[in-house]
C-alpha cells in the first residue's frame, strides 16, 4: 500500500522562530526587469481585528511569465536574479509590506491565458492548514477573461483584486479578510 | 509546452477541516465561506527551489549552535521526505521550530514560566539528500501549557515544514512522540478524524538511528502529494 499525504497541522504562534530566518519581502532585486510594485496590506480576523501572527509565502512568475522551476518548458527567458518566491510576516498591526514585480501571463487550462498573479499561502495560529489564494492586479485588461476568476462567484471577485492605494504612490492595496461579507475567496487545492 | 500532470487530492478525513471548534482559535480565523475550486494550472504545480547550499550542515544539530551545550535529553530525528508513490524528494528544503527541554520557546510572545536555555534556540533545517533523507540533532522538546481550554497541556512535538516539489505540495505539521500521554487530550493532533492519518504525525523510535552513548533516534517519514496519473488540459 502507498503512503498517504502526511496530515497538516497548524504552524502556531511561534513560527517566526522557524520560518524567519527566510524571510524575503523583496524579489526584485537590481537587474531584474519588470515593473517595480509594491503592495500593502493587512489580515483581518472574524471580528475585524488584526492577525499580527500570519506568515504570507508568496509565489509568482518572471516579468515575462515563466516560472523558475523544471517544469516550465515555455519559450521564454530566466532571470537568474529572480526566483519568484517570497515570505513575509503581519506585524503587530497585522500589516503586512511586499515589493515584486508584475509578472506576465501564464498559460492556463484549455490553452487560455492566465492574467498576471501572484499566489499566497496563508499560515497562522487558528489555521489547521494553509489558505490559498491569489492577488490579481487592478486594471488588467487579461482579468476579464482570467480563467480562474471565472471559476469565482463575480460578486467575490473584487476579493482577488488588488486595488490602487489612495495616495496615488502607485502602491497597491490588498487585504486578506478571513471572515464575514468581504470574506477573501481562498481556494479549494485539494489540501 | 507539454502536457503536465496534476496533484492527487487525499483521502477524506485524512486532511485536518479549517474549522474545528476544540481548537479555539480556528473559530474566528477559519473561512466561512466553501473554498472555490479550481484546475490545477502551471502556477500550482511549478513551486520555488532552494540551492543546496542555502543551508549550511550545521543548520541541522540544535545541539551545536551556541558555545555551550543545550540542556536536556539529546535526540536524533531523522527520516525521509517522499511522494504518495513512495519515490524520495531530493533537494526539498526541511525547516524545523521546537520548545526547549522545560517547554519554552525563545520567542517574545511565549511568556510559559519555564526557563530560556541560553545555549538552545530550537530551530533547524536541512535538505534533503538524494534518497530525500534529512537528520536533525536536537534536545526533546518539553510539553507547555496553553489557553486553549482549562488545564490545557501541548504534547511534545517538533513543527515541521516542508516545500516539495511544487506550490501544491507544500506542508506544515508537527512531529509528535511515542507514548505521549497528552496526545488523546490535544485538539491540534486530534483535528484530523481518520486515526492512522493522525497516528502517523507520531514519530517511531528507531534503534537504527540511535548513537551509542549519544542520542536516542526517532524516525519520521513525511509524505507530500502524488502526481495524478493523467496529465491536466493545460494547452
Amino acid at each position: 500500500m502507498s503512503p498517504q499525504t502526511t496530515t497538516s497541522q497548524t504552524v502556531g504562534p511561534f513560527f517566526k522562530l522557524g520560518l524567519e530566518w527566510l524571510n524575503c519581502d523583496n524579489l526584485a532585486g537590481a537587474g531584474v526587469s519588470g515593473d517595480r510594485i509594491t503592495i500593502h496590506g493587512r489580515v483581518l480576523d472574524g471580528d475585524g481585528a488584526p492577525v499580527p501572527d500570519a506568515v504570507l509565502e508568496i509565489w509568482q512568475a518572471n516579468a515575462h511569465g515563466k516560472y523558475a522551476h523544471s517544469e516550465d518548458t515555455q519559450d521564454k527567458p530566466l532571470e537568474a536574479g529572480f526566483h519568484g518566491h517570497g515570505r513575509i510576516a503581519t506585524n503587530a498591526t497585522g500589516e503586512f509590506f511586499l515589493t515584486t514585480i508584475k509578472p506576465g501571463p501564464v498559460p492556463g487550462p484549455r490553452g487560455q491565458e492566465q492574467a498576471p498573479h501572484l499566489l499566497i499561502s496563508i499560515f497562522m495560529r487558528g489555521l489547521l492548514k494553509r489558505l490559498v489564494t491569489r492577488m490579481y492586479f487592478p486594471n488588467d485588461p487579461q482579468n476579464a477573461s482570467d480563467p480562474i476568476l471565472h471559476c469565482v462567484d463575480p460578486a467575490r471577485c473584487a476579493t482577488l483584486i488588488a486595488s490602487s492605494a489612495a495616495d496615488e504612490s502607485g502602491a497597491l492595496e490588498w487585504n486578506v479578510i478571513l471572515q464575514g461579507p468581504d470574506e477573501t475567496v481562498f481556494f479549494d487545492l485539494g489540501l | 509546452m507539454k502536457t503536465l500532470a496534476g496533484y492527487r487530492v487525499p483521502d477524506p478525513g485524512t486532511q485536518p477541516n479549517l474549522l474545528h471548534p476544540p481548537y479555539a482559535s480556528s473559530l474566528k480565523r477559519a473561512p466561512t465561506q466553501p473554498l472555490v475550486p479550481i484546475p490545477y494550472t502551471l502556477s500550482e504545480i511549478t513551486g520555488p527551489s532552494f540551492a543546496p547550499d542555502l543551508v549550511s550542515p550545521s543548520a541541522s544539530d540544535l545541539t551545536r549552535q551556541s558555545k555551550g551545550e543545550p540542556l536536556g535529553e539529546r535526540i536524533v530525528v531523522s527520516g525521509r521526505v517522499l511522494d504518495e508513490d513512495d519515490r524520495p524528494l531530493s533537494n526539498t528544503l526541511v525547516e524545523i521550530w521546537q520548545a526547549n527541554a522545560a517547554g519554552r520557546y525563545l520567542h517574545e510572545i511565549d511568556q510559559h514560566d519555564a526557563p530560556l536555555d541560553p545555549n538552545f534556540t530550537g530551530a533547524g533545517q536541512a535538505i534533503t539528500d538524494a534518497e530525500g533523507r534529512y537528520r536533525f540533532v536536537t534536545i526533546r522538546p518539553g510539553e507547555y501549557p496553553w489557553l486553549n481550554h482549562h488545564n490545557a497541556w501541548r504534547p511534545a512535538h517538533i513543527h515541521f515544514s516542508v516545500f516539495g516539489p511544487a506550490f501544491c505540495t507544500r506542508l506544515v505539521t508537527q512531529m509528535f512522540f511515542p507514548g505521549d500521554p497528552l496526545l488523546p487530550f490535544d485538539p491540534i493532533f486530534n483535528c484530523t478524524l481518520d486515526e492512522k492519518a493522525r497516528n502517523r504525525l507520531i514519530s517511531l523510535f528507531d534503534w537504527e538511528t540511535t548513537v551509542p552513548l549519544q542520542a536516542l533516534g526517532y524516525r519520521f517519514d513525511i509524505v507530500l502529494r502524488g502526481r495524478e496519473a493523467t496529465p491536466m488540459e493545460n494547452k
